[in-house]
């Protein structure tokens, strides 16, 4: 089981997200995330899929995705060099003793403060899931009171080399 | 030229090039209503919406051409909801037009409203709903053209009533355009090469032939290959009559009620070439074990069918009819310098030799009438030319294993989905279509009592439907199942209350006839296919008679339940 993550553009038209979350549930493929917003091109929207398979049952989402009549192209980024982001936002406990810690900690992952209050700070950070998987894990000993996720949202790289 | 919304819909339909839809009236239709006097397209009345998205459904099956079903919103919208699942699992071209209340009560719980494009959204092609008279025409000729191309299926196009009642311009496109949507058609040249490479190495090759190529009408693209390159065909439930019956390459069906000759072959081919199946559980059996000798080749023009449930060596998406008629025209040149039948000849001969071992049979009776008897008879009788409809079950399957098709078109049977009480409602839109054939329904004492209701609109439609029901007084396929896997335990499947069929028949103003010993089958048949009105023939079969071969649900096909 690998985690893919799927470029999918689409029409943007009513029901569309329906219908692409309704062929996960209805043949029992898992969705990790999925984040849809509209391109620049006028009535097409781009979504981001993180769906999780073995070979096999990606071959088919990508083809079951492709067979959507509202579907315009279809990439499976994993197969190719590829740029990907998710921004959360995290509210965590931060008591006058602890919060020059995580203030530190802020700094050296380069998120933003986005909110402060007496005994809470909420962090703004972007980046690619070990980023994201590391700051959370180090924040989590202070308490993690809310968490908000974007999602996945990824292009494919211009130039398909290692950089 | 300014029209109503139902002006514009009526004036689609005739572009469209639609004689016949079949449907069932209620308030957020009426405006349709209103109009289909003034056009040429013939509405028949079904006495139910399942009745009628059935008959559209046997139509298309029948013809070939797109079918057309009209109901109302709400109930009239989910009662068809059945007959769209059947048609999207077999894939058969329909478009369904269904009512909605006014836009602004979208959303409100507005009597007889219901979300038929959300409930439907997993069981068509695709669907619509209208949201202003600007996007009607354009819609429906999507909708056309998504039913009946690449793989077809049913379309839903969603009518809220005050749509239909807006003032519009009617233009109607001429082609359709969407950049989201292009079937493959063309098959690769290099992969059809690799095929035929392929072909030439085979020693024990195997067609395995399924719906795909009666939906694509490349029958005659498959029987000359079949029979020149001298490979044996065996085929799915859905593909019968697509290859002739009576041939000595056919093999019969294959599967869990497929022939000893057919599902040994799969077991020992060393080519299998898959055109226009999905190897459906119902087929492989267990899937590890299936074609375990075999390179397998597969067609589709649906790239999802391919590496679903099997793994194949060769995958080729293409619309079946290019794909054969380009693997025709590989092999022509090599009829002169390749010994094709010198070359299968062994293998012809062991497959026909299984045919001979174990041929489909069973145990016939003096007294008792047996149903696949009656299924023979029926054969005899019309001599295969007859458009036959099924029900579920047992009936089903005798009605696939002792008929010889030898036509395409000519077998209406809800394969993918089994639906009960689709036989009847599907003769019924078969018989609408070619009014001088005989059309008939091979059904169960149970199945055909779930579409029964259809009598009254073959009766006042003068569709002289034949209805052979093989009564046995069980909904016989659970019980043979309850018999083999569950002890016997014969729990709600006894059917013996039950109807006078015969008096049920002459009640809606047809003819019944009870056939009760064996010496009156064929003539009963003989008489009540020439009558000119709708029969109900009610014949007392075997009660528990079983069909076999039967490979047990989740076994190997070599694992096969004889008589």
């Amino acid at each position: 089981m690998k985690k893919h993550t799927l470029s999918v553009m689409v029409e943007n038209e009513p029901g569309v997200l329906s219908r692409v979350s309704g062929l996960f549930s209805g043949r029992g493929f898992n969705i990790y995330s999925l984040n849809v917003a509209p391109t620049l091109e006028k009535g097409v929207s781009l979504m981001t899929i993180v769906a999780e398979g073995d070979d096999q049952i990606i071959e088919q989402i990508v083809k079951q995705l492709r067979k959507l009549v509202p579907t315009i192209k279809v990439k499976d980024l994993t197969e190719m060099k590829s740029v990907e982001r998710e921004m959360v936002l995290i509210k965590v406990n931060a008591e006058d003793s602890k919060r020059a810690e995580i203030l530190r900690i802020v700094d050296i992952f380069r998120c933003k403060v986005v909110d402060v209050s007496v005994d809470e700070l909420t962090i703004e950070v972007t980046g690619d899931q070990g980023k994201i998987g590391a700051l959370t894990s180090l924040l989590t000993r202070f308490g993690i009171k809310e968490i908000a996720r974007t999602g996945n949202v990824a292009l494919q790289r211009s130039m398909q080399i290692d950089l | 030229m300014k029209l109503t919304g139902a002006q514009i819909l009526l004036k689609c339909l005739e572009k469209e090039g639609v004689d016949v839809m079949f449907g069932f009236p209620g308030g957020a239709v009426i405006d349709i209503y209103d109009e289909i006097p003034k056009s040429s397209v013939e509405h028949i009345l079904a006495r139910h919406e399942q009745g009628a998205i059935h008959a559209a459904d046997g139509y298309a099956r029948a013809t070939g051409q797109v079918g057309v079903c009209l109901v109302t919103s709400g109930p009239g919208a989910t009662n068809t909801v059945t007959g769209i699942a059947t048609a999207y699992m077999d894939s058969i071209p329909v478009v369904i037009l269904t009512g909605q209340v006014p836009r602004a009560l979208i959303g409100n719980d507005a009597f007889q409203e219901v979300d038929i494009v959300g409930i439907t959204r997993p069981c068509t092609k695709h669907n619509y709903l209208v949201q202003d008279i600007e996007e009607l025409a354009v819609t429906v000729k999507q909708a056309f053209y998504l039913a009946r191309s690449g793989r077809p299926g049913p379309v839903l196009v969603d009518l809220p009533k005050d749509v239909m009642q807006q003032i519009g311009e009617f233009h109607y496109p001429e082609t359709v355009e969407m950049r989201s949507y292009n079937p493959t058609q063309k098959p690769h040249v290099g992969q059809i090469r690799k095929v035929m490479k392929l072909l030439k190495k085979a020693k024990r090759p195997l067609i395995y032939s399924g719906g795909g190529v009666i939906t694509s009408g490349s029958h005659e693209e498959l029987t000359w290959l079949a029979r020149n390159l001298r490979m044996p065909v065996t085929s799915t439930l859905m593909g019968l009559g697509a290859f002739p019956g009576d041939d000595e390459l056919f093999l019969g069906m294959l599967g869990m009620h497929g022939t000893f000759a057919a599902n040994m072959a799969v077991n020992n081919c060393d080519l299998l070439l898959a055109v226009g199946a999905r190897f459906d559980d119902r087929v492989t059996g267990k899937v590890d074990t299936f074609a375990p000798k075999a390179t397998i080749i597969h067609i589709d023009v649906d790239p999802t069918s391919i590496q679903k449930n099997v793994s194949v060596h060769v995958p080729l998406v293409a619309d079946c009819k290019s794909a054969l008629a380009a693997l025709k025209v590989e092999s022509e040149a090599s009829l002169d310098d390749h010994d094709w039948k010198e070359d299968h000849r062994e293998w012809v001969d062991q497959v026909q030799a299984w045919g001979k071992e174990h041929p489909l049979t069973y145990k016939d009776d003096d007294v008792v009438i047996k149903p696949q008897y009656v299924v023979e008879k029926i054969y005899e009788i019309t001599k295969g030319d007859a458009i036959i409809a099924t029900e579920v079950g047992q009936n089903q399957m005798w009605a696939a294993q002792f008929y010889k098709y030898t036509k395409p078109n000519t077998l209406l049977t809800s394969g993918g989905l089994g639906t009960m009480g689709f036989g009847f409602p599907a003769a019924m839109g078969a018989q609408r279509a070619f009014r001088d054939k005989l059309v008939i329904d091979i059904a169960g004492d149970g199945s055909i009592q779930m579409c029964i209701q259809e009598m009254m609109t073959v009766v006042c439609n003068k569709l002289p439907v034949k209805i052979v029901i093989l009564n046995n007084g069980y909904l016989g396929m659970v019980r043979q199942w309850q018999e083999l896997f569950y002890d016997k335990n014969y729990c709600e499947t006894c059917l013996d209350a039950q109807p006078d069929f015969v008096k049920l028949a002459e009640a809606y103003g047809a003819v019944g006839f009870r056939v009760t010993e064996k010496k009156d089958v064929e003539s009963t048949l003989r008489e009540a296919f020439a009558v000119d009105k709708p029969v109900i023939v009610d014949i007392r079969v075997a009660r528990e008679e079983n069909v076999y071969p039967m490979v047990p649900a989740g076994a190997s096909l070599t694992e096969m339940l004889l008589v």
